[in-house]
């Protein structure tokens, strides 16, 4: 709840300048069920199920955190170069 | 001990993801925010997996190296022009995420009172976006028909699948052990997914971007409250709040409400042909458009989806240069919902090389329209839209416009005289002082940049 809130004053301040690499970051950050996926597949008497669907999950969101962290880097890193030839 | 260390990890993680959202507010400190974010991240893996329940590595150790593998790629190699499309899609996997550890974790512990309540919005929420996010994912890339697809009793098919999914999902929270009904249950809610997107036409999606972005971030929170992991919780709920706040500013930038957009099918109001096609309109060739804006002092340029899709954003940036240099004032002109994804326009012109300090929003810009010379408009339609002013019977009335029509010139680069993908008719183009420029964004602008540059060596 908290976080919420925290999270709504955040984002109102956010430029619409920057609504895109905002929402990859956020969804890199929201990769954070990565880590219930592992707790998921690394348990010790694990089903195979859980096994299998954990695995799955922690390749899906290892992808979203790889790829959203990386792109979110490369979309600013265009945007601060503006700054420098200022 | 180890449990001292992952909760402190745990902590600092959260207080980096804030930090990271805090400082995405201006683009001079977005970057420090992408790596406070990549810190968080890696402390709650390393402190995860540290954790003693987790004894089993190999697995794991396999997906990230999968994931890795796969997430690379797609973060360099995707052109900027197709971020709307990985963004649907990377929502799609986080919500899968989501989706099978609620799944796994139910068929592990069936558990009951508050965690399977939880467990149940995670499972519904993840499975509805993931299959969601894929409609998007499939109509942003042109696989599917951008156009809404729309068929008689739609809402009330949608309504009752959601409410037969929510049904046996209030069923389960009191039931949990009456496994054989969950698969019924994940069934309908992948399915109504599906129908949540089909019948959303292209202009809307930067909305439901956004709001699919909202349904992960929840689902994520959700499956924090299932497992008792604060961090998950609080990741979840940053990333949730985002979505919501994105969608009611695109909600806001198109004067609709949600439901509207969910439940509207844009798209099939304007079928009534008025007296249009009589209307003549003038255009005119690249040598013409240059010499007009050349002979400009002040142009707006208005970049819009057909600039994305005919990757025109460096022809613009030549074109940029050489009026500049001439000593043109050229400012470009963002709407909310131009394109296809909140920012997308942004995003592209700093692809680029185009200076942010020229990029202005629509409050900021648009009372400069009366005195501009030339207002260019590239591949965008309906936000320029002087209807959504003026013709109450037109379905965007109300909706804030850039008020291009204002400038003494304007110029639009369309491919032909159809209307949008609102499917709605704009009286921009038959207006006196409106020149249609007709042909491809990219080739159009290679042609008129031909001409400046010609007339520059003169």
């Amino acid at each position: 709840m908290l976080a919420t809130f925290l999270g709504l004053e955040l984002i109102r301040r956010v430029s619409p300048l920057l609504h895109t690499p905002l929402m990859s970051l956020t969804n890199a950050i929201s990769a954070i069920s990565v880590v219930g996926a592992i707790l998921i597949t690394g348990e010790k008497d694990a089903s195979t199920l859980s096994r299998v669907l954990g695995f799955i999950a922690v390749t899906a969101a290892t992808t979203n955190v790889v790829s959203g962290y990386l792109i979110t880097d490369r979309m600013l890193k265009m945007f601060k170069k503006r700054d420098d030839k200022r | 001990m180890t449990t001292n260390v992952v909760q402190v990890a745990y902590i600092i993680a959260a207080a980096l993801f804030i930090l990271a959202l805090k400082w995405m507010s201006a683009p001079t400190t977005a970057r420090r925010g992408v790596i406070a974010g990549e810190i968080g991240m890696l402390l709650a893996v390393v402190g995860t997996v540290l954790r003693h329940e987790v004894v089993s590595y190999h697995w794991i150790v396999v997906g990230f190296l999968i994931g890795t593998i796969a997430g690379i790629p797609l973060a360099y190699l995707m052109p900027m022009t197709a971020v709307p499309q990985r963004t649907a899609i990377s929502h799609a996997f986080g919500a899968l995420a989501a989706a099978l550890i609620g799944t796994a974790e139910y068929y592990k512990s069936t558990p009951h009172g508050f965690t399977m309540v939880a467990l149940v919005i995670e499972i519904l929420l993840g499975f509805l976006t993931f299959t969601g996010s894929l409609m998007a994912f499939g109509k942003l890339q042109e696989i599917l028909p951008g156009r809404p697809l729309v068929y008689k009793f739609q809402n009330v098919v949608n309504l009752s699948i959601f409410s037969a999914a929510v049904l046996l999902g209030v069923y389960l929270i009191f039931h949990p052990e009456q496994t054989q009904i969950f698969p019924t249950f994940a069934g309908l809610a992948l399915l109504f997914g599906v129908l949540l997107i089909i019948p959303i036409g292209g202009a809307d999606m930067p909305t439901v971007i956004a709001l699919l972005n909202s349904y992960a971030g929840l689902s994520a929170s959700f499956m924090g409250f299932a497992l008792n992991n604060y961090l998950l919780v609080i990741a979840g709920a940053l990333d949730g709040s985002s979505g919501f706040i994105l969608s009611v500013v695109m909600c806001r930038a198109m004067n609709r409400s949600f439901t509207n957009v969910l439940f509207g099918g844009f798209g099939q109001v304007q079928v009534k042909a008025h007296e249009l096609q009589q209307r003549t309109v003038r255009s005119a060739t690249p040598e013409e458009a240059a010499s007009i804006l050349e002979a400009a002092r002040q142009v707006i340029v208005v970049p819009g989806y057909g600039m994305a899709v005919a990757h025109a954003q460096h022809k613009l940036r030549e074109l940029f240069d050489l009026l500049t240099k001439r000593g043109v004032d050229v400012k470009f002109a963002i709407h909310p919902v131009a394109g296809r994804m909140p920012g997308h326009m942004n995003v592209l012109l700093a692809e680029a090389d185009i200076p942010y300090d020229k990029l202005f929003e629509m409050d900021e810009i648009n009372s400069e329209f009366a005195h501009t010379d030339v207002a260019l408009v590239i591949g965008a339609n309906d936000v320029t839209n002087p209807a959504a002013r003026t013709d109450r019977s037109s379905p965007i009335y109300g909706m804030p416009i850039l008020d291009v029509d204002k400038a003494r010139t304007v110029m639009v680069i369309k491919r032909s005289l159809s209307p949008g993908f609102a499917g709605i008719d704009n009286p921009l183009y038959y207006m006196e002082k409106t020149l249609m420029l007709f042909g491809d964004a990219k080739a159009f602008l290679t042609d008129i940049v031909k001409e400046l540059a010609v007339g520059a060596r003169i």
